[in-house]
This record gives structure tokens, C-alpha cells and sequence, in this order.
């Protein structure tokens, strides 16, 4: 970093100031400029061509192995391969090899590919055809050899093939219309402008006369963001400087519309779009369960280890005595009897983990990958999360986090288009405290009887005239809204009949159209903008035209926007629309008093209010304003800030117009969601930018607070009148007497609180400067703790992420949630455990920022209570599974060293090791954590309860692990003592044996290590069919298959002499033990024995203490349904304010 | 709402080729199928463990373990054993002599006598078995010590052993033939069996030494090079393992099939022991005629070729006789299991009818009012 600055510093002594080594200078055509002007340096860039592929053919074994291998557990067995490898050690190295390479292969066939399928897109998007001016002609050529300052063609409905400085386009006045769509999911049109001094170019010929430069910054990856400037020189005059910003930009990606063709120059290629640098991925999120199962890797780690230490010492004590350590009939060999005792002891060591290492299974980590990749499918198959309207269904962009969406704790949402519909209506506008409501619209709005109403029919006096009419027209002129008058477009935001012609009003906001729209009903049409002139239809059927001089966009920061326009009497006005916050400071004069108080009261009704005021500007205020802009808008550097402090500048002593209401309806079904997020334990915090009144009437109508919730406030206004200190040690005496007292009641009194934006960031720095001043952060978690909703209004975008991040860091460390749909929501949902984006009408970043998206947000709702509760469960069990039968599995082989000297003989043959957990035993248990359902879906989503069972990680905490950890244990020592009871006859009585009927053979080891194998494959998969409660055919076929490969595959392993082994130690041992009538006997009763502490633990646990789960499994036939009342009573309620 | 939505389609179809250029055609319907496995619904069967639902079960296995244990008790009961330990560990035992002055270079074999008398005579064919005690042949450096290509009559395998015979794989120079720690440490007493009948005389009881292997063994597995006429000429340029007394070619020089790797005690010895206590078959004694017993009670007298040290690394020798029953040898391990096991299964089943009493009617009663 400090690197580049000084290079920074150096360059700009050595070239001169104009030149930035972080910007780049295109020039257009490839024409030099002329000399004396700028050293022409030609700079090298990229071609066009994109790889969105990782590998290439070369690379692919050597780069795909380093990243397998970088994963610490590929890594582990890579280690353990090659120390089989290296030292004598008792299996040989295909038992861990053979896994490995199966793992590993499989993970490359499935990236390699993946990679092929990129490489396949990548080239047909790169032999994509590309028009190129060249020497005044039309030049066809593939898209990956465009080259930075080539000059494009594109034609309507084609694609840009890269980024694109607009030049001119075929309409008159320099416009076109793009749609990003495939971008970032809006399918509103934009629109882009060419610089003036271009925009008149209609040939090739023309074109190709251009003779200019452009000097634009680096590649960025914000899509929204550019800073440029083009240089045009005309014949040996001073070149003429023009600003660029991103509305001259064509994104790669985007696509021409309405337009019949544009002259465009490339200034970014290849890899260098914005599109290709928005590739990149995100941050990894890692969910609870993975993080409980590296901690349980650690504690069989460290179980291995101690087994391995445990074995060595216990074998040199063993082997003290030399007749106990060479026996006249088992000798060294001469070169091992050499080798120093310490290398012996390590070599043992080694050879002891080599022996155990299984315990931590390999398969595991695919096994959960498989579960993950092929378990998110449900949630993109699920038909319930497809949205008729939208077309589309859940979108999982990250399979990581499935489990983790059953162990959400807080639930933090945004409220416009995520909890509301983003689907705006007009229901009033006051002007000085006279409401006028559009007849349209009579749907019984009571009116307070304090203000009067006047229709628009009834003539004001003069002063009031006049400021209905500038308040109408400041709403007809203070927009960014498009009209459409095309008999087809793309998109449809609303369709208005406008006698011959069909039009359409066409923006970004919501908001805008339908205000325009109210206008419109009010008599006051908004016809078009014009060669920058904004024609108005007013009630009086005249066209009024005004002169578009400047808009002063909306941001989030300054909450407002404006336009600068010159009447037709030649008159300059500011007309500035915004949340009454950023307008009331600005006011001057006005009837501040009525408009607020009116305000305030469509804000309580859950309505957005906007204010407008408007600002008559003299000749010299508005070149001052000029001034100001164009200064600001020039700049390369900082342009974001410059431009705040000109519009500071300029949007000032305003008079006060009016306010105007929008309604914007709650989603279907968000109330329902909500309670039902509630009952499952979840606490949901609602994050807005919107005021506090209309945001708290949205959270009753959505039931977040209910009219038993006492309300907590913890605002500006009431920290400007108490210390924050004594509210915030106020509310939390509050919170707590409560809890105190109720002790019996919790449930009956709950808490809301409403904390702002203010406030908040006040909290956050006390804590910041230093404890000095008490630990707010503390209290106010301890308050947020109590309350089971919370209401944080006047919420900055980044702000919404900080408080994700502080709750996320509370010392419970909570798993959260954020859900939102619009832009402002995405460092929120970037920051939460779990993001899920809502496909909204605010366009598509936060669907691409999330793990998962949905259309609506009454989605959730199975999101979390039904997928979210299987993949957990199921997961669960897969990892818990896993665990328990490679301890059943290794423990015997730890018990058996005991009885054969420490040798490290293993108990079971090579094959059985290699392929216990690659065949024997991993479908059953991978086929139930994709399709397990302990309860029915529809359970789940009848009693949102349910979730509360699962909460915390119930499954994975450490009593859970040891019940199983123990039960694996159990199983282990009862497979390896009763075979060796029947084997063995010294220990248990004075006699016995074990013999065949028919040969009356003696049994060997290998026979004893079968005997062990087969009840445990057995058992461990029994133990999983007690543990299925779902049982498809699928199932069936799995568990009953997976024991039926392991009998053939064993009367195959032992039924022929295998000429490419080296020895023949299983030959015929699986038949003759089959053919022992004890051995059968033994099987079941060992089988037996070992399920029988986990049923009773099962059956007693049901019976004496069941969890919400089991009852909701006992009492399942028994209910009937009747959610469908629940249902419309919620949607009724949620209609109703208060 | 409804209008939108319907331009919208109207939309699709006026525009067929509107996505194809963005690369990915994204305006294909995403509507996914509603099949029962994409929906989770397939039609399952829900088991559920409660004790109403466990409690036959439980029943069903007492019911049935139970008589199980206890034919098996009764079954291994009835299973003569006769077991005899003739290591000369103590002075005064007869064969102290022999395991005392054992050594290997001695030439001279040991002799001794072992006097013992059955109380109850053996019915059906009796097996007679060698026992050795703290013999660890799962040792793993043991285990491994073998040769398989050898002893299936590999040729080049007979001449060059495989590496995992070391240190038995030559002998001066030339391969071993059987190599390895199993073969070198074959067991080789010779074990004899007398009855003194009322007169004072010693009838000798014939031993039968075949079909004490496993069949397959015997006939796929172990195999001798180049079939089993003129092994001298086979077995041409090995020398035999070190402790042994003779070449393979010679084990049994009474029966010429029974000789080289496809020796049958061989074969016994061979199958390497799952615990360092353990017991081989060495010969059947079988029944001659329905009225006679096989071995009447009475004295006898075991005779030993005592060759087999075991005391250096304190293990102990023995022999044993046994009848067999359907469910093999004695062994009252499985059936005391099985009735244990039946009757806990009982037992819980009533603690648990007792529960599902108590506790799940005033469940169902609770879940009712919900």
C-alpha cells in the first residue's frame, strides 16, 4: 500500500499532475493526438476475451492437486499415505490410498468439469461476431479481439461485448436504452447518454473522424461507479474536456433496447469489464455445524494420537523381556534389529496412527459435500418458492450454509419490498396543510377532522394558488421517471391509459411512478422530456414546457433529490423532493407547522411521506450552481464527494411546498411469516431507512409488535431530552424488574424496542471512546436480549451491517440472519451468517450478494422451518453418524493390539478397511441426510415451535457427541469381546471352541476379524434404519442393497484365488464362517446387543422426557388440519393498521 | 397485478430470441416439476420407536433367546472335553526332563509318557487337538511372514520367496521352501494315544490324520510345484527351513500324498491363530462301531516326541479331546449370552409396559387439550 502511494507520488512529479497512475488513457480509434498535446503513450491492455475458466488444459492435475491438497484433511491423508509409503507399515498403503485418490478424483472429474463447461461458454462468448469501425468502414470481427479504444457498433437487442464509452446513438438526442437484466436482474430500461460534443456522429465516416481521447480510471468492480473525462481535439484548438460518469457507460452484459444502433468506444476488455471483475467471489461463510465438526476432528485427533502413544509405550513394556520381543520363532530381521530403539519407537508410533488413522474418516468430508451440493437442489426444485408472478423459484448461490438456516436466532429484515410489496400507490398529497386526495381512490381514508379537506375542484385564493401550482409541478418536474410510449416494451412497470397512445412510466423507484401517477390523476401529466425540455399537460389541457438544466440525483446519504429547471418565463427553480428529515432543516419559510403535523400522521398510518420544497434561484444564484456542479461533475477524484458538497451547496433555503403519501402494501403473508418466525424462537429485528412512525405502523400491521407489546424507545428525541446514559440504565431496569416479576408469565408481556439511527451510532461510539463512560454496547445488547422485537429505523446502509456485526459478536454469538431486497441491504446481508436476498423490484444486488434468494419474503418461512429444520437434522446425523461407525470400526482394531503383542496387526483384511467407508457404509447414510424427514413438512409449518428443538446446535453440543462417542464404544467393545469369547476358551470357562458342523475347522485370525466386521457393518447400518423415520423406497434399496453388496462382495473377495494379490489370506474364510452355526448365532446376538442401549435410550427418552419433535411424531395421525383459519386471520389482521 | 403479468407472457412470445444474446438464456421457465421426489413428498413409511411400538419386539426376543441360550447351554454341556497340559514346566511333571534339556542342535529326540484316565467315556468321533499358550502367531511380523504364491506351487515364487519371509527366506544362499516364521516354527510333536485296557496292555488307537484341513485349502490353495509326482525333483535347489528336522517332501513319510506344502498338519499350522492362546486340530479319532464308545472311560497314556520348546518365552503345551456337537465344540459362552440376553429383553419389556402405562396415556392425554 505505501508502496503504491509513493510510486503515486513519484509518477505525478515526473509526468505532471494531470496524469494518475491509476487511471488510463484511451485513444479513440487508435489515432495518436496531436503533437505537443500529450505524450502519446501507447498503453498495452488485455484483448477481449474472457476466461471465466480456473484451469487450463496444462495446469489443470498440478493447480486442481495443490488446491485439493490445500484442505487440511486431503492433506492429513496425503501424509498418512505417504508415511504407509515410507516406513513397514501393518495395512498397506492402498487402504489410504485408494480413498484419497477416489476423493480426489472425484473432486476433479467434478471441477474439471465444471471447468470445461466455463471453458465451453467462455469460447462461444468469445467467437461472438462484433461490428468494429475501421477506416470509416464496418468491419466484422470475433469478439475476443476487440481491443481498448476500438469504436463498436452495436444494434438493437445485441449485447455489448464489453465496456462501452457511449459516442452517439441513432436517436436525435444522443440517448439509448439499455436493460441490465442479465446483470444484475433489473428489467427496468435505463437510460444512457453520449457527451454532447459526440452525439452527432450518424456514420461511420463521421465517426471515424473523431479525434479524442478519453482519461478514465482503472478497472473498478462497481457497477455503479465511473469517473472519466474525454479530451476532443478540433483542429489544433484546445481540446474540449467533457465529464463521464456511469450514465455514459454501457456495461458489458447489458443489452441495446429501443435503440437502433449506437457508436460506442471500448474503454474496458476482456477481463477488465466490470461484469468479469464482479466474478470474483465472496468472502466464505462457514456454518455452525462445520465448526462443531472440526472441533469434534480435533478430539478424535487428539484420540488418535493418544492411542498411537498409548500402544507404543504399552508395547515396548510388553516387549522388555527379549523372549517376549524376539521368540525363537519369530525373529528381526537383521537390519531392523540394527536400527537405533528410538527410530524403532517413532517408526511404531507412526505405524500405530497409520494403523488407527481411519478413525478419522476420509469419506466424511465428500460425504458432506455430496449431502450440501445434491440437498440444495430441494430448495431450487421446491414449488411452493416459486413465484408465479416473478417466474422464478429459490436460488441457492451457496450450498455451504444449508444447516445453518436451521439455527438462525435473529432474523433482521428490511422493510421496504422485503417485509412490504414495494408496490407503491398514491393516496395523498397536502399542500400547506389542504389535503387533496385523486378521486380514483375513495377507498374510506377517515381524514382527521382537524384538517380540512378540499378537493381540487374548489379554487383556492391566490398565495394558496400559487403554491399548488408550483407544488404540482415540482412533483411533475423533480423525477427521474421515463415514459414509454412504444406499444411494446420489455418491462412493464404500469400501464396507463392515455387515450391514443399507451404510456408508460418507466424508473427506478417505485416511489417516483407513483407519484407521477398521483399527479396525473390530480390533472397534471407528465408527457416527456423532450431535447432536454420536461413537457407538462396541465389541467387545463395546455403543454407546459420546462427547460431541464440539472438533476441533482437521489442518494441514500442526503435522502433527497432535486432539479434545477427555467420556465417558460425564463423564471430558474429548485425543486427538491425528500424524507421530511433532510427537507425540515433546509426550510426556511413554509407552512412547516400543518405539514409536519400531517406527516407525522400518514407516517403513523404506515404511509411513506416525501416533503417538497422548491427555491426560486436568480440569474447569478443558478451560474453559481453551475459553477458548482460542472466543477464537481469534472473532477476525476472524488467526484462522489465534490458532487455532496455541491449539492450541499446548493439545495438551501427552501421554501416548503407540501408532503405527499404513498402506500406501500405489506407483502402477503409477511404477518404470518413473522409470527411464525416469533413462535420458532427467532427474534426479528426490522432494519429501515424509512421514519420511525410509518415504519412502526408497518411493524404492527405485520404483527411484529403486538398490542400487548410494551414499546421501549430509545430515539433522538428522547436522548435529546435524557442523558443517553440514564435512558439506556432506564430501560434496562425496566426490562429487567419485568422479568423479575413475571417470573410465571414471560410470555404474557413482551417487549418492542425502537432504537434510530442516531441513537444507535451515539452507542456505538460511547463504547468506542473508551469505557470511561459505561459500557453502552453491554446494556444495550442486554436490553436487545429481552426484547423479542426490534425496530431500528433511519438506518444507513452500513449502519444495517453493524449492527448484524454487533449482535453477531455478543457473547452468545447468535447466529443472524439478514434478509433484504434492495441495494442498501447488501453489506447487511454480506455481514450476516446467513444472507437471502429477496428477488425484488429494486433490482437484483442483493439476490447476487446473498447465499440464497427468494421471491417473496413469506418464503422464509419454509426456508427456515422446513428446509432449514431437515438440512439440519440431517446433517447432524451424517456428522455425528460418521463419527460413531469409524469409532465402532477402529476402536476393536485398538482393543486387538492388547491380544497380539502390540504388533500393530490389523484385525480386518485390506480390502474391508479400504472400502468400510467408501462402499460398505456410505450410501445409507448419505441417502438419508438428503431425504430424511423425522416430522412432515406440513408439521413443521403447522408448529413453527418445532424450531426451538433444534436450536443452539442441540444436535451437535458435546453430551450429544459423547452419548455417541460412548455408544460407539460400547458397540466396539461388545464386538471385539464376543467374538473373542467364542474364540478364545481359557478366559471365560475352562473350555470351548468354536467349530464348524460340517468340517469341523479350526478359525484363524482373519475368520476373527471377519466375524467382527460383519456385525459391525451390520449394526452400523441397523443402527442408521432405526434412526430413519422417513422411509422411501429409496431408503429401502439403499440400506438393504448396501448389506447385500457387502455379502457378495465378500463371498466374491473370498471365493476365487485373486492372481494379482500377493497373498490369499481371506480364501474361502467368509464362507466358512457362513457355514458355522455359532458363528450365525453369534452375529444376531451381538447385532443385538450392540442397537439395544440406543432403542431404550430412544424408547425412555420418548416416553418420560419428549422433546416438542417426538410429540409432534407420536401424536401424528391424530391431527387434522385447520392451518388454513390461522391463515386468514393473520391476512386480514395484516391489512388493518392497527 | 393480473395485467402485468399476463403483457409479460405476451412478452415472451413476441421476443423469442430476446435473451439469446446475454449468453445464458435466462427467460426459459424456471417453473420447477412437481414430481414427489423434488418435493419431498415421496410416499414413505414412518416408523416411530415408542414403547408401545417396542415393546413386542422386546417380548418376541426374550421369547425366543431364551430357549435358544438354553439349548445351546444344554448342547455345550453334553460336549465331552478331556484336556491335558504336558509342557514339563514342574519337576515333577513327566515331561520335564525333555523341556528342560531341550536344545536345538541335538540330534537325539526326547521321549516322554503322559498317564491319564477318562471318567466318562467319549461317544461319536472324538477330535483331538494341540493347545499352545502365549504362542503369539498374530504377531504381525509373524502374520505376514508367508509366502502365499510359494504354497500355491509358484515356481519362480519357490525359488525366490517373497521379501515378507525375511529372516527366513534363504538358508546359506539357497531360498527356503516353505519360507517364513510360520512354516520355520511348524509345530512338531508327535503325539501317540494308548489304552490300557483291563488286561495291563497297551492298544494303540488309530489317528487319522487326513481331512483336518479346510477342503479348499487343501486342494486350491496350497499346492505343490509341478504336481505332486516326484517332490524330491519339486523341491530341487530349496532347502528347508531352519528348525526343521526334514524337507517339506518328507512331512508324513507314511502317506506320499500327504507330503510337501499340501501336508495337512501343515495346512493346520499354517492358519495363523486369532489369539496368542489358542488350539489346533491334530488328528480325528473315529468311531469304529455303534456299540462301542470311541474311548471308553479308562486309563491311557499319551506318548510324546517332545520337539517343541515353549518354556523359553513361557508358554505351555497341551492336549485335548473333545466330541462335537451340531453347534461345534464346547462352548457355553454363546448359550449363557443368549439366555442373559433374552431375559434382559424380557425384563425391559416389562419396565417398559410399566412406562408406556404410566406415561403415555398422560401424554396423549396433555397432547389432546393442544
Amino acid at each position: 500500500m505505501d508502496f503504491t502511494q509513493l510510486r503515486n507520488i513519484i509518477s505525478r512529479y515526473c509526468v505532471g499532475e494531470e496524469i494518475w497512475v491509476d487511471s488510463r488513457t484511451v485513444y479513440i480509434g487508435h489515432k495518436e493526438p496531436p503533437p505537443g498535446a500529450e505524450a502519446y503513450i501507447p498503453q498495452r491492455y488485455p484483448d477481449n476475451r474472457i476466461v471465466s475458466s480456473k484451469y487450463t488444459f496444462w495446469n489443470f492435475i498440478p493447480k486442481n492437486l495443490f488446491e485439493q491438497f490445500r484442505r487440511i484433511a486431503n492433506f492429513y491423508f496425503l501424509v498418512i499415505f505417504l508415511v504407509q509409503l515410507i516406513i513397514d507399515t501393518p495395512t498397506s498403503p492402498v487402504t489410504s490410498g485408494l480413498p484419497l485418490f477416489f476423493v480426489i478424483t472425484v473432486t476433479a472429474i467434478k471441477q474439471g468439469y465444471e471447468d470445461w463447461l466455463r471453458h465451453k461458454a467462455d469460447c462461444s462468448i468469445n467467437k461472438c461476431p462484433v461490428d468494429v469501425v475501421q477506416q470509416g468502414k464496418v468491419v466484422r470481427t470475433q469478439s475476443h479481439k476487440l481491443r481498448v479504444g476500438d469504436i463498436v457498433v452495436v444494434r438493437e437487442d445485441e449485447t455489448f461485448p464489453c465496456d462501452l464509452i457511449l459516442l452517439s446513438s441513432s436517436r436525435y438526442d444522443g440517448t439509448c436504452y439499455v436493460t441490465t437484466a442479465s446483470l444484475d436482474g433489473e428489467s427496468s430500461h435505463k437510460t444512457y447518454y453520449a457527451v454532447q460534443d459526440t452525439l452527432a456522429f450518424r456514420t461511420e465516416q463521421e465517426v471515424d473522424t473523431l479525434h479524442a481521447t478519453i482519461e478514465c480510471e482503472q478497472p473498478q468492480p462497481d457497477l455503479y461507479k465511473f469517473v472519466g473525462r474525454i479530451n476532443i481535439y478540433k483542429d489544433k484548438e484546445e481540446p474540449v474536456a467533457r465529464p463521464l460518469g456511469a450514465e455514459n457507460l454501457l456495461l458489458r452484459g447489458a443489452t441495446l433496447k429501443n435503440t437502433q444502433h449506437i457508436y460506442a468506444v471500448a474503454v474496458y476488455t476482456g477481463m477488465e469489464t466490470k461484469m468479469a471483475l464482479n466474478y470474483q467471489s465472496k468472502s466464505q461463510k462457514r456454518s455452525a455445524v462445520e465448526k462443531s465438526m472440526n472441533a469434534f476432528l480435533i478430539v478424535y485427533l487428539f484420540i488418535l494420537i493418544s492411542k498411537a502413544v498409548i500402544n507404543t509405550v504399552l508395547k515396548y513394556a510388553f516387549q522388555w523381556s527379549p523372549d517376549r520381543d524376539e521368540p525363537w520363532y519369530n525373529h528381526r530381521t537383521e537390519i531392523e534389529r540394527q536400527r537405533h530403539v528410538v527410530i524403532r519407537a517413532f517408526t511404531d508410533f507412526l505405524a500405530f496412527m497409520v494403523l488407527f488413522n481411519y478413525i478419522i474418516p476420509v469419506s466424511m468430508y465428500v460425504t458432506v459435500e455430496m449431502q450440501k451440493f445434491l440437498g440444495s437442489y430441494f430448495i431450487t426444485w421446491d414449488e411452493e418458492m416459486f413465484d408465479e408472478e416473478l417466474g422464478e423459484g429459490a436460488q441457492v448461490n451457496t450450498s455451504d450454509l444449508n444447516e445453518e438456516l436451521g439455527q438462525v436466532e435473529y432474523v433482521f429484515t428490511d422493510k421496504t419490498g422485503t417485509l412490504t410489496e414495494n408496490n407503491m400507490e398514491f393516496i395523498e398529497c397536502c399542500v400547506d396543510g389542504n389535503v387533496y386526495i385523486p378521486h380514483a381512490i375513495c377507498n374510506g381514508q377517515i381524514l382527521s377532522a382537524a384538517s380540512s379537506i378540499d378537493m381540487i375542484d374548489s379554487s383556492p385564493g391566490g398565495y394558496r394558488r400559487e403554491h399548488e401550482d408550483l407544488f404540482f409541478r415540482a412533483l411533475c418536474l423533480c423525477h427521474t421517471v421515463q415514459v414509454k410510449e412504444e406499444e411494446t416494451v420489455e418491462s412493464i412497470k404500469r400501464g396507463i391509459h392515455q387515450g391514443r397512445p399507451t404510456s408508460f412510466y418507466i424508473s427506478s423507484s417505485p416511489d417516483e411512478v407513483a407519484l407521477v401517477e398521483g399527479m396525473k390523476r390530480l390533472g397534471y401529466t407528465y408527457l416527456r422530456l423532450k431535447d432536454n425540455y420536461m413537457e407538462i399537460l396541465n389541467k387545463d389541457d395546455e403543454i407546459e414546457r420546462f427547460e431541464l438544466l440539472h438533476v441533482l440525483n437521489f442518494d441514500s446519504v442526503r435522502r433527497r433529490m432535486s432539479v434545477i429547471v427555467k420556465s417558460s418565463s425564463g423564471e430558474y427553480l429548485l425543486f427538491c423532493k425528500g424524507a421530511d428529515s433532510s427537507i425540515f432543516p433546509r426550510v426556511v419559510s413554509g407552512k412547516v407547522e400543518q405539514v409536519k403535523a400531517r406527516v407525522e400522521l400518514n407516517a403513523v398510518e404506515g404511509l411513506r411521506t416525501l416533503c417538497v420544497a422548491y427555491r426560486r434561484l436568480s440569474e447569478s444564484d443558478y451560474q453559481e450552481a453551475c459553477l458548482h456542479l460542472n466543477e464537481a461533475k469534472l473532477a476525476l477524484q472524488d467526484r462522489e464527494q465534490r458532487l455532496a458538497q455541491a449539492y450541499d451547496i446548493i439545495e438551501r433555503d427552501f421554501v416548503l411546498l407540501g408532503a405527499t403519501a404513498v402506500e406501500d402494501r405489506l407483502q402477503e403473508k409477511a404477518a404470518d411469516t413473522i409470527e411464525s418466525l416469533h413462535k420458532a424462537g427467532m427474534k426479528v429485528w426490522v432494519l429501515t431507512g424509512d421514519k420511525m412512525e410509518t415504519a412502526a405502523a408497518t411493524c404492527y400491521a405485520s404483527k411484529l409488535f403486538r398490542r400487548t407489546t410494551q414499546i421501549l424507545e430509545l430515539t433522538k428525541k428522547r436522548t435529546e431530552e435524557q442523558s443517553l446514559h440514564d435512558v439506556l440504565f432506564e430501560l434496562n431496569r425496566t426490562v429487567l424488574r419485568q422479568r423479575s416479576i413475571s417470573g410465571l408469565s414471560v410470555d404474557c408481556l413482551d417487549f418492542g424496542l425502537i432504537i434510530d439511527g442516531a441513537t444507535l451510532s451515539a452507542v456505538l461510539k460511547a463504547n468506542q471512546e473508551g469505557a470511561g463512560c459505561g459500557n453502552y454496547r453491554e446494556i444495550f445488547l442486554d436490553i436487545c436480549r429481552n426484547c423479542s422485537a426490534v425496530l431500528c429505523c433511519r438506518m444507513a446502509p452500513l449502519q444495517k451491517a453493524q449492527i448484524v456485526k454487533l449482535i453477531k459478536a455478543s457473547k452468545e454469538h447468535p447466529i443472524t440472519l439478514a434478509v433484504g431486497d434492495g441495494a442498501n441491504d447488501v453489506s447487511m446481508i454480506l455481514e450476516a451468517h446467513v444472507g437471502i436476498g429477496i428477488m425484488g423490484k429494486e433490482g437484483r444486488q442483493a439476490a447476487r450478494n446473498s447465499d440464497y434468494a427468494i421471491p417473496k419474503f413469506k418464503h422464509l418461512k419454509k426456508m427456515l422451518l422446513v428446509h432449514g429444520h431437515f438440512y439440519y437434522i440431517r446433517i447432524a446425523e451424517l456428522v455425528q453418524y460418521f463419527f460413531y461407525k469409524n469409532v465402532c470400526f477402529i476402536f476393536p482394531q485398538f482393543l486387538y493390539q492388547f491380544f497380539c503383542g502390540f504388533s500393530q496387526q490389523p484385525l480386518y483384511d485390506t480390502a474391508y478397511l479400504t472400502l468400510y467407508n467408501i462402499s460398505f457404509t456410505s450410501l445409507p447414510i448419505l441417502l438419508y441426510s438428503l431425504v430424511e424427514q423425522h416430522v412432515t413438512m406440513d408439521t413443521l409449518k403447522r408448529d413453527p415451535s418445532l424450531y426451538r428443538d433444534i436450536a443452539k446446535n442441540s444436535l451437535l453440543r458435546w453430551p450429544v457427541f459423547l452419548y455417541w462417542t460412548c455408544l460407539g464404544l460400547f458397540d466396539a467393545v461388545i464386538f471385539f469381546f464376543g467374538a473373542y469369547f467364542l474364540f478364545d476358551n481359557t478366559t471365560f470357562t475352562s473350555n470351548g471352541q468354536l467349530m464348524t458342523t460340517n468340517t469341523q475347522m479350526m478359525f484363524g485370525n482373519w475368520t476373527f476379524g471377519t466375524l467382527v466386521f460383519t456385525v459391525l457393518v451390520f449394526t452400523v447400518t441397523l443402527k442408521l434404519a432405526l434412526d430413519t423415520h422417513h422411509w422411501t423406497w429409496i431408503n429401502h434399496f439403499v440400506i438393504w442393497g448396501s448389506l447385500l453388496f457387502y455379502v457378495i462382495f465378500s463371498l466374491l473377495w473370498g471365493g476365487i484365488i485373486w492372481p494379482f494379490l500377493n497373498y490369499q489370506r481371506m480364501y474361502y474364510v467368509f464362507m466358512q464362517m457362513l457355514s458355522s452355526g455359532p458363528a450365525w448365532l453369534s452375529i444376531i446376538l451381538l447385532i443385538t446387543v450392540s442397537l439395544l442401549p440406543d432403542v431404550i435410550k430412544k424408547v425412555l427418552c420418548r416416553a418420560l422426557c419428549p422433546t416438542a419433535i417426538e410429540r409432534a411424531q407420536s401424536s401424528r395421525p391424530c391431527l387434522t388440519v385447520e392451518p388454513s383459519t390461522i391463515f386468514m386471520l393473520s391476512q386480514s389482521s395484516s391489512r388493518m393498521s392497527f | 397485478m393480473m395485467a402485468s403479468s399476463y403483457n409479460a407472457k405476451e412478452e415472451d412470445g413476441n421476443h423469442p430470441g430476446a435473451a439469446n444474446h446475454a449468453g445464458a438464456g435466462i427467460v426459459k421457465s424456471k417453473k420447477p416439476d412437481n414430481t414427489a421426489f423434488k418435493q419431498q413428498r415421496l410416499p414413505a413409511w414412518q416408523p416411530i420407536l415408542t414403547a408401545g411400538t417396542v415393546l413386542p419386539a422386546f417380548f418376541v426376543i426374550g421369547l425366543i433367546f431364551i430357549p435358544i441360550g438354553i439349548g445351546l447351554y444344554v448342547t455345550s454341556n453334553n460336549i465331552k472335553e478331556f484336556e491335558i497340559d504336558y509342557t514339563g514346566a514342574n519337576i515333577e511333571d513327566p515331561c520335564y526332563n525333555c523341556a528342560k534339556n531341550f536344545s536345538w542342535n541335538s540330534t537325539a529326540q526326547c521321549f516322554c509318557t503322559v498317564p491319564f484316565t477318562l471318567v466318562q467315556p467319549f461317544e461319536s468321533n472324538v477330535f483331538m487337538y494341540y493347545g499352545l499358550s502365549n504362542f503369539y502367531q498374530n504377531h504381525r511380523r509373524y502374520v505376514k511372514s508367508r509366502d502365499d504364491s510359494q504354497l500355491n506351487g509358484d515356481r519362480s515364487a519357490l525359488m525366490s520367496p517373497s521379501k515378507e519371509c525375511e529372516p527366513y527366506r534363504t538358508s546359506e544362499g539357497t531360498p527356503i521352501a516353505p519360507c517364513g516364521a510360520i512354516a520355520n516354527s511348524l509345530f512338531n510333536d508327535t503325539l501317540q494315544l494308548y489304552h490300557i485296557d483291563s488286561n495291563g496292555t497297551f492298544n494303540e488307537i488309530p489317528l487319522v490324520k487326513k481331512g483336518i484341513a479346510w477342503w479348499t485349502d487343501k486342494h486350491v490353495k496350497f499346492r505343490n510345484p509341478g504336481g505332486n509326482n516326484n517332490l524330491t525333483v519339486a523341491f530341487q535347489g530349496t532347502s528347508k527351513p531352519v528348525n526343521w528336522r526334514e524337507p517339506v517332501f518328507k512331512l508324513d513319510p507314511e502317506d506320499p500324498e500327504n507330503n510337501g506344502f499340501i501336508n495337512e498338519d501343515f495346512i493346520v499350522w499354517m492358519r495363523t491363530a486369532a489369539l496368542p492362546t489358542f488350539r489346533k486340530l491334530y488328528r480325528i479319532i473315529q468311531k469304529k462301531s455303534s456299540s462301542t464308545p470311541t474311548l471308553p472311560s479308562g486309563k491311557y497314556v499319551l506318548n510324546i516326541t517332545y520337539n517343541y520348546p515353549v518354556l523359553s518365552f513361557d508358554g505351555r503345551k497341551r492336549m485335548i479331546l473333545s466330541t462335537i456337537s451340531w453347534m461345534g465344540g464346547k462352548n457355553p459362552f454363546l448359550g449363557i449370552a443368549y439366555i442373559t440376553v433374552g431375559s434382559i429383553c424380557f425384563f425391559l419389556g416389562v419396565v417398559l409396559l410399566i412406562i408406556h402405562h404410566k406415561y403415555d396415556t398422560r401424554n396423549n392425554s396433555a397432547d389432546i387439550p393442544n
